[in-house]
């Protein structure tokens, strides 16, 4: 990876987030690509790259009218799209196509048009995890963190502050699903979903979708919109199977994907303005800031707790109030992905002040894979 | 929402030698012979060193919690509330299970406590490795 080489010149989330029952998940993917490729001041034409995650690739192009160069339809979870800008970055240097259209579009809610049930099947998990009564993401999600928690004597008033912060982003942002002020208490007394996690402890389930439009820089100086730069990339993936996962306080997918994107963004810790962690559920972020290295082990939850990452904070985490809050169709990176370009254009709704650097990582599975974008607006 | 029976599970070639073992009363692992490596799930080669020379063996049974949930989400074949564990075996690996003879609450589940192999027979083919707290010695 080549720093800087590629630029992100559209990003769009779908007209409508939250609940849309006018749409199937195609058409979200659409609505999200059509309304990325104005915002970079191209037309469906200029597209001769697709990629995906969790839909048919080829469905995706067909659906759009392009018979595309380039294909990638890598589903690991809802980090596939930080692969899928990593991958489609080295196609751009490698000459294989020059204009990447990356769409995402989920009827988490509504559920028109989606897919089976289990779009990302495991041998294993089929025989050693699914008989012992793991059914949706809450149920498997969760497990490591009782091993967490004693282990670095994390306490569940710590826990519900992750929660409580991405509250205070989130009633900056007018798209936000979740916008009214919670406390400790609120999210304590909320119900039961899987201890120790209660429900606002959990990501929304909502519709919707987006779309990223990448090219080579040199060309992106040209386009409507100030170039994101692609400035360094990280993937890993350790095990489709939360109890096998080797240590259960921390990824080593995340380990892996954050270490390789801060050597080729070529940063430390402080040059990051910014900073988005997958927050499917509340002990991502906790996992992410010690596996990214911005704190110790067992430092993450105090960290947040204390306040640095809330708005006004040293490091400014997860600022379009995260899954938690904002939406969560189910493979939230892109959400994640968009609310990096906004900072990094300087037109995010809870903007932070003079951001150059900008951080977003992804989880997907249950601590399965990983995958990590630096983003710049500096050239 | 989750419909239906309760999942089982459906055994492949080299699976087989467990789903054989935990009929009869047997939690079995596989050691390899080159590196010694403990492992599971199961798989014909070593996932430390990729050698092929492995053998199967009886597992003591005896584990720790090493950390679960407790569920309240509905499940077919399960009663919410109901714990979702992960034993960290004698021998290494980990392995999901339910805990069985045991409260289901954060008071009756400690993390670390004793556990010991039991099974849960299904039907003639499929009988799971499950836990409870192991009893005195």
């Amino acid at each position: 990876m080549k720093p800087n080489s590629v630029a992100i010149v559209g990003a769009s989330e779908t007209t409508e987030l939250g609940k849309v029952p006018t749409m199937s998940q195609v058409q979200l993917h659409a609505d999200a690509a059509l309304n990325a490729i104005a915002d970079a001041g191209l037309e469906l034409g200029d597209i001769d790259g697709i990629a995906t995650g969790g839909h048919n690739a080829v469905e995706i192009a067909h659906y759009l009218g392009i018979v595309p160069e380039w294909l990638d339809g890598t589903s690991v979870g809802g980090c596939s799209f930080m692969l899928l800008v990593r991958h489609a970055a080295a196609a751009i240097n490698e000459g294989l196509c020059t204009t990447v259209l990356i769409t995402h579009g989920e009827s988490g809610r509504s559920g028109l048009g989606r897919h089976g049930s289990s779009i990302f099947p495991s041998l294993f998990q089929q025989q050693f995890e699914r008989p012992y009564g793991v059914t949706r993401p809450p149920t498997m999600f969760t497990i490591p963190v009782l091993r967490y928690m004693k282990q670095y004597a994390l306490t569940e008033e710590t826990l519900a502050m992750v929660a409580v912060v991405q509250r205070e982003w989130a009633g900056l942002n007018p798209r936000a699903s979740f916008r009214d002020p919670i406390t400790v208490d609120d999210v304590l007394n909320s119900r039961m979903i899987c201890y120790p996690f209660r429900l606002l402890m959990c990501c929304l389930v909502t519709d919707g979708g987006g779309a990223l439009v990448l090219t080579r820089s040199d060309r992106a100086r040209d386009l409507r919109r100030p170039p994101v730069y692609i400035r360094g990339t990280g993937e890993s993936g350790e095990t489709p199977l939360i109890s096998q996962m080797d240590d259960f306080t921390s990824s080593a997918a995340f380990r892996v994907a954050g270490a390789r994107a801060f050597s080729s963004a070529g940063i430390c810790h402080d040059d990051v303005d910014h900073l988005m962690i997958y927050d499917a559920f509340a002990h991502l972020p906790i996992y992410g800031l010690e596996d990214l290295g911005f704190v110790g082990r067992g430092e993450a939850g105090p960290f947040i707790a204390e306040g640095h990452t809330r708005p006004g904070g040293s490091l400014p985490l997860n600022t379009n109030g995260g899954g938690l809050s904002y939406m969560h169709s189910g493979m939230y990176g892109m959400y994640a992905l968009q609310e990096g370009v906004r900072q990094m254009r300087g037109e995010a709704p809870a903007q932070v002040e003079d951001a150059e650097i900008s951080v977003v990582h992804g989880v997907g599975g249950m601590f399965g894979a990983s995958g990590t974008i630096v983003m710049t607006n500096v050239a | 929402m989750p419909q239906g029976e309760r999942e089982l599970p459906r055994p492949t070639p080299e699976t087989s030698h467990f789903w054989e073992g935990t009929r009869c009363g047997e939690l079995r692992l596989q050691r390899c012979d080159a590196c010694g490596t403990v492992y599971f799930p199961p798989r014909h080669f070593c996932p430390k060193c990729g050698s092929t020379h492995v053998s199967v063996f009886r597992a003591s049974g005896r584990a720790t919690l090493h950390s679960y949930v407790i569920s309240h989400l509905p499940a077919p074949g399960f009663e919410p509330p109901y714990a979702i564990a992960v034993a960290l075996l004698e021998e290494g690996p980990k392995m999901m299970c339910n805990i069985f003879d045991c409260e289901q609450t954060p008071e009756a589940l400690v993390l670390d406590m004793p556990l010991e192999v039991c099974f849960e027979t299904i039907n003639d083919e499929i009988t799971l490795p499950q836990f409870r707290p192991a009893r005195e010695a």
